[in-house]
């Protein structure tokens, strides 16, 4: 419902002139409104197709209903135009002489702005009010538009994986400094709410990650069953001479498999952009651990390959348990090389896991599960589970993708210290 | 002899007699630096020590004297010519930028000119707006010159020795305020590597880069700034051309801000140079803006009180260095 007068609030829908399905200029007559003042003829301010009627002939709503959706020549699948009040209300919104005047001074565009006066008219102290957050800030923009910081907290937070957001900056004029990115890389982060709280804005992040990976992301897919009995004998010996908070899991052995076993496989422990990947000294291995609130997060385990078994199992919990209580690190959050996803303890057989961008392979481990195997020409039950890797194929093929996989399984069937 | 206590002047001095005594084509000419000693007193009893031949009084008229100069350098001598004030020096910029830089290149390398020109500079001493200028950066922005601009005692004996060392035409620029400054001078040190900065003062917070008669200044502010708790490190350029960005990129690498001192007008100043090559070289190295501390654009003022305004001070600089530390630093 546009507003065809400074004083107008509300207005009735008289009439369609123009129904769904009818194709639309600019500057057609698509209704007619009646007002205080009389009936006035409302030409439509975009052109395309008529998606819908909103509103049917006899209703009054206020300025600022949409009225009805219409679909741009542009836009072909979803209708999101709709006759919307910013485009009329804006041109005659009106705004006090006084306010125009310091708008003017301080070289501020009133259009986008909602007055608290009368029927919404923009008052001096509405200006005022931006005015002094534009002051604040330092600069002529509205505060919070742009991120300011300094070079070298710039090249600190590239190299320390902080995201310069979510830093408290202590610079002049609210300038991130190079000390505020040091003291974010340090101090553990509560994530926010779109990653760690509300289902809504963590669906939307693994949404968005996902889907660029699907899209982005020529998968493929390599399968490889694994003995675990020697693995398994080997755990029960080592875990019997130790206390019970000292104890080693199955999935670390995974982890440390993983970890051996990607030294000779460089380009499945990468970053990948724009088709290049660049491969890391270092193994960043990220572990995917579900939240109880639902969704899951992927952190890493930095530098794994420094750690001894012992050493990684003791990082693997804690990572977990900080995952959980949302006290993961930025520089954990962003730098993963190569994921491990394990989902043994849902009963699943294998996972076929999609990789997070920009990695370039993710590694999944189902359940260990009794089955019949073939040992010596003879059907004995083992304990076997199913590896799998998902891998870009414009970094690797099939072929290398298996032998990785047979590399991890020959890790697991001869475990050894460290 | 080992180190003593001496003044910038008996450091000029000491270098120019030097330079006399181990080469006989070197020698001295200028306005009044025989009989009268020199305007500033540089060159006082070196023409009854070393005699007229070397110690040269000219008329006055420096496009003549240091034309004479470019010549006699052409000619094989060393000749070291005494510009009594930079602005003076505006009325032989001609014979300096057109015929001592560009000889070399304008023969394809047949000419060489190894002309040494000394020059006092800056302000401070109520000699108002003729006599008071910081002109460094219109000789630095010439190639085919090198500038030498001596801060300290030792530096100005040795950048005497260097530029007569050198072979091409070398500006020095001693600063009016610095002669009467003691310091220690070694008189049998070997002649220091004057052709690049040095760090006067470590520090982990800031640099102070600056040169010549600021070079004071800057360690009084670092002395001050220490006191509540920020920790300066003081370059002293020392050569203006060409500049040593080695060393003022290495300390802006390890203190990550920078605040420049340099009386020269801001405008197209050095300080001015120094900051966007600083930026070229070690953007991602700063984690404030560089802060410049310069003369103000005027006429510089005979009154004593409105010149110390205009200039750059100790206290200017203190809160130059406050503005580039963090606000809980």
């Amino acid at each position: 419902m546009p507003s065809l007068g400074a004083d107008m609030d509300a207005g009735t829908l008289r009439a369609w002139r123009r129904g769904p399905g009818d194709e639309v200029v600019r500057g057609d007559i698509i209704a007619e409104v009646e007002t205080d003042k009389g009936i006035v003829e409302v030409e439509v301010y975009a052109s395309g197709v008529v998606e819908r009627l909103l509103v049917e002939p006899g209703t009054k709503v206020p300025v600022g209903t949409p009225l009805a959706l219409i679909r741009a020549a542009s836009e072909q699948t979803t209708p999101r135009v709709a006759i919307e009040k910013p485009r009329i209300a804006t041109s005659v919104r009106s705004s006090t002489p006084s306010a125009r005047k310091l708008a003017r001074e301080r070289d501020l565009d009133l259009s986008h702005l909602r007055g608290t006066g009368r029927h919404g008219s923009i008052t001096r102290s509405d200006v005022a009010a931006i005015a002094g957050s534009v002051e604040l800030a330092g600069v002529h923009e509205p505060a919070g538009t742009r991120l300011r910081a300094s070079p070298l907290a710039r090249a600190r937070a590239a190299v320390l994986g902080v995201d310069l957001r979510r830093v408290e900056p202590t610079g002049r004029q609210g300038v991130v400094i190079a000390a505020d990115v040091d003291r974010a890389a340090k101090a553990p982060t509560r994530l926010s709410a779109a990653e760690a709280g509300t289902q809504t804005g963590m669906r939307k992040a693994i949404a968005a990650a996902m889907a660029r990976s699907k899209r982005e992301i020529p998968h493929y897919y390599a399968l490889h069953t694994i003995d675990m009995e020697p693995a398994l004998e080997w755990l029960r010996d080592r875990n019997g001479e130790r206390p019970v908070q000292r104890r080693l899991l199955p999935a670390v052995l995974f982890l440390r498999a993983v970890v051996l076993a990607i030294r000779d496989f460089p380009e499945l422990n990468a970053h990948c952009d724009g088709g290049r990947a660049e491969p890391s000294e270092a193994v960043h291995l990220g572990v995917a651990v579900s939240l109880r609130g639902g969704g899951l997060v992927a952190p890493a385990i930095l530098h794994a390959e420094r750690l001894n078994i012992d050493q990684l199992m003791s990082e693997f919990q804690d990572l977990v348990l900080r995952a959980r209580a949302g006290q993961l690190r930025a520089s954990e959050m962003s730098s993963p090389t190569i994921t491990v996803t394990s989902l043994g303890e849902r009963g699943v057989e294998a996972v076929l896991p999609v990789i997070v961008p920009p990695q370039v392979a993710i590694v999944g481990f189902g359940a260990i599960q009794t089955r019949p195997y073939v040992v010596d020409e003879k059907v004995v039950a083992r304990r076997l589970v199913v590896a799998s890797l998902a891998a870009d194929h414009r970094v690797s093929d099939g072929h290398r993708g298996g032998k990785f996989l047979a590399a991890i399984a020959s890790r697991l069937k001869e475990p050894k210290e460290p | 002899m080992t180190a003593a206590t001496a003044t910038y002047r008996e450091a000029v001095r000491s270098g120019i007699r030097r330079a006399i005594q181990q080469d006989t084509r070197v020698f001295l000419m200028g306005e009044d630096v025989g009989r009268y000693g020199g305007a500033f007193a540089v060159s006082a009893g070196l023409l009854e020590e070393l005699g007229p031949e070397r110690i040269r009084d000219t008329p006055l008229s420096e496009s003549a004297f240091v034309g004479a100069g470019v010549g006699a350098a052409l000619g094989g001598m060393r000749p070291i010519v005494e510009v009594m004030t930079v602005n003076f020096s505006l009325l032989a910029i001609d014979q300096l930028v057109n015929s001592a830089a560009a000889l070399r290149h304008m023969s394809g390398g047949q000419l060489s000119v190894p002309l040494v020109v000394r020059m006092a500079t800056g302000a401070g001493r109520q000699l108002a707006a003729q006599h008071s200028h910081s002109f460094e950066n219109w000789y630095a922005h010439v190639p085919g010159l090198k500038v030498l601009a001596p801060g300290t005692v030792q530096d100005a004996r040795d950048c005497v020795l260097a530029a007569v060392d050198d072979p091409d035409p070398v500006i020095v620029f001693e600063h009016q305020l610095l002669y009467n400054v003691q310091g220690t001078l070694d008189d049998d040190a070997p002649v220091a590597d004057v052709w690049h900065a040095a760090v006067l003062e470590t520090g982990t917070d800031l640099t102070l880069v600056t040169y010549g008669g600021s070079v004071p200044k800057a360690l009084a502010a670092a002395a001050a700034l220490r006191s509540e708790g920020i920790n300066p490190e003081v370059v002293d350029l020392r050569c203006l051309r060409p500049l040593d960005w080695q060393t003022i990129i290495a300390s802006v690498t390890r203190t990550h801000r920078m605040v420049v001192v340099d009386e020269g007008w801001k405008t197209g100043s050095l300080a001015g140079e120094i900051v966007a090559g600083v930026v070229d070289r070690g953007f991602y190295e700063l984690d404030a803006a560089p802060e410049r501390v310069c003369s103000v654009e005027v006429a510089v003022p005979y009154a004593k009180h409105l010149e110390d305004a205009v200039l750059p001070s100790v206290s200017r600089i203190v809160e130059a260095a406050r503005k580039v530390m963090p606000r809980h630093g």
